[in-house]
């Protein structure tokens, strides 16, 4: 097998997985009560460290980000 | 009769140099596809880019679907001097204004759409991790997946969907716009501050969309000043006499899988529903520009929207009619013009998604953006006793977007997820099996140095000495893997290829 059929047949697997994946989460719900309180933290966690995670100087960041219009 | 909803999405992203006094968008953005296209083509990184230039044969943009070109319409411009490239996933990556931009290949349902958003947005990545590599010590490119600059200038994330030419354009433009207007509530992408012209930024201190405060027209071929609700542009990129492709330029660019998927698979169901004529046409906003402003400024979803039999009712009750209308639909009608059993899954999530909406918006963190980086926003100002018009929280709103991977807030809340990483890398050098974009890229990455250009619609192979030879492709949902996949298999030469297609 040329190493394309094979990224072809691997590309049908993954494929055929990601949409059985789909198909499961409409049988058994999703936990939302598990997944809210996992984000709550991340979100906790991203606000405990956000002074090191935002632009240093966040004023002439805002200031400067200047775009063209385009489309 | 509804025809099966080809889609895709095009993306402008904001861009930056740093390091530089004077930054000039339209070099940067060429620097960062140049590098990402040498750097793909290099022995050892895979097939990523052939030098296989854009073909603008087909190109009408100022063709009107209303049938006329009014005369004080600006027809959008193309510029075909700049780097404008076809990539063997069968995408289009191209300079577009000042902006650098990604048309994702034709996909053929909504999970597919996601799948190469995402593809989309790791080769913006790759393309940054390319230029920096090329760029003095000080200076670097950053990309961002947002649609404002939050000074009103403003940047595109277009939806094209395939639509029946027999349907009548007056009945698209009325059931797409009351969509467009109430879908808002989990397409939204979130900003900071207000951007109407003659109003204060802090205006409305944060609102569900990136993109309501630029439009200004319900109908229009405009798509950079008087921007219109119903974008007209006839280019449908297949065969004109059975088809028309509704170019949507309303929307905001997403983040969140689940908000990409839900404004995809939601607007196809809508729009299939409006081809067989099957929607209440009472169901039409009255004054769809105010209307459009006014959901969009409305955090608590409550805004009464006049309809044009006198009733009232939120974007969310619209939303929830909708719902039940696509219900029906795939009930009576099946899944196959809409993307099949994929559609099933849309319909589950819009559910749910409304649901969350009226009973607690907060719990759509990580599946609808403006919710998402509104906690984040709401976080920052409560922790640190912000004024609502503080910057520090427009910054927040600008890094939301940020896509370098160490910097993107959005990558730092695990957000849900409906493709898998493996793909998405994959996705980013091959092309969907299910439209006309698999003959394309597939050719790309076969016969790379035989391809003079490519659209589109067409293909033109060099034929062998000096012959020049076009391959049309009108039929979208032709040249897929199933019709040509062991043709392209068992071809050893592109004059092999070119002998058994005119066969």
């Amino acid at each position: 097998m040329s190493d394309q059929e094979r990224a072809k047949q691997d590309r049908r697997q993954t494929d055929a997985s990601s949409s059985d994946e789909v198909i499961d989460e409409t049988s058994v719900a999703p936990d939302a009560t598990e997944r809210g309180e996992r984000l709550k933290n991340e979100i906790d966690e991203l606000l405990d460290e956000i002074d090191e995670v935002l632009e240093t100087n966040a004023e002439e960041f805002v200031k400067s980000y200047i775009q063209k219009g385009g489309e | 009769m509804a025809v099966p909803k080809t889609l895709g999405i095009e993306t402008e992203y904001g861009i930056v140099h740093r390091g530089v006094d004077s930054p000039n968008p339209i070099s940067a953005s060429s620097l960062l596809i140049n590098a990402y296209l040498s750097r793909s083509s290099e022995p050892g990184c895979g097939p990523g880019a052939p030098r296989v230039g854009w073909d603008f044969v087909d190109e009408s943009p100022s063709l009107d679907a209303r049938g006329f070109t009014p005369l004080d319409a600006v027809a959008p411009e193309i510029e075909t001097h700049m780097v404008n490239a076809v990539l063997t996933n069968g995408a289009r990556y191209y300079v577009d204004h000042a902006h650098p931009e990604l048309s994702t290949p034709e996909c053929a349902d909504p999970l597919s759409i996601v799948l190469q958003d995402r593809a989309a947005e790791s080769i913006l990545v790759e393309s940054m991790e390319a230029a920096n590599a090329v760029l003095p010590d000080g200076q670097e490119l950053v990309v961002y997946k947002n649609n404002s600059d939050g000074k009103g200038n403003s940047y595109g994330c277009h939806e094209n969907y395939l639509m029946d030419r027999a349907t009548p354009f007056s009945r698209i433009v009325q059931h797409a716009t009351t969509h467009f207007v109430t879908r808002q509530v989990f397409t939204g992408a979130g900003k900071v501050g207000c951007e109407l012209p003659f109003r204060d930024r802090d205006h409305i201190p944060f609102q569900l969309t990136q993109r309501a405060d630029f439009f200004e027209e319900e109908i229009g071929l405009e798509t950079t000043l008087k921007r219109p609700i119903i974008n007209t542009r006839d280019e449908p990129h297949a065969d004109p006499l059975r088809y028309r492709r509704l170019h949507v330029i309303v929307g905001d660019a997403n983040l969140c899988e689940v908000a990409t998927f839900l404004k995809v698979g939601t607007t196809a169901l809508v729009l299939a529903m409006v081809e067989d004529d099957l929607l209440d046409q009472r169901l039409a906003v009255v004054d769809p520009v105010r209307a459009l402003q006014a959901v969009s400024w409305d955090l608590t979803l409550s805004h009464p929207l006049t309809l044009s039999d006198g009733r009232t009712a939120t974007a969310v009750e619209i939303q929830w009619e909708l719902l039940a209308e696509a219900r029906r639909y795939l009930d009576d009608r099946g899944d196959a013009m809409v993307g099949g059993p994929v559609a099933h899954e849309v319909v589950r999530r819009w559910e749910s998604v409304l649901a969350g909406l009226e009973s607690d918006p907060d719990s759509l963190a990580g599946q609808v953006d403006w919710v998402t980086k509104h906690r984040v926003v709401e976080g920052v100002r409560r922790r640190h006793e912000l004024d609502p018009a503080d910057l520090k929280l427009a910054a927040v709103d600008l890094q939301y977007h940020d896509l370098r991977p160490d910097r993107s807030l959005f990558a730092r809340l695990g957000a849900e997820t409906l493709v898998d990483p493996e793909d998405v890398r994959m996705a980013a050098t091959t092309p969907p099996v299910d439209t006309r974009a698999y003959f394309r890229g597939r050719c790309l990455s076969r016969w790379p140095d035989r391809i003079v250009t490519a659209n589109w619609d067409s293909m033109v192979f060099e034929a062998g000495g000096e012959t020049l030879r076009r391959v049309p492709m009108m039929e979208p949902s032709r040249g897929t893997e199933e019709h040509v996949g062991t043709l392209l298999d068992t071809c050893e030469s592109v004059e092999e290829l070119l002998e058994r297609l005119s066969t």
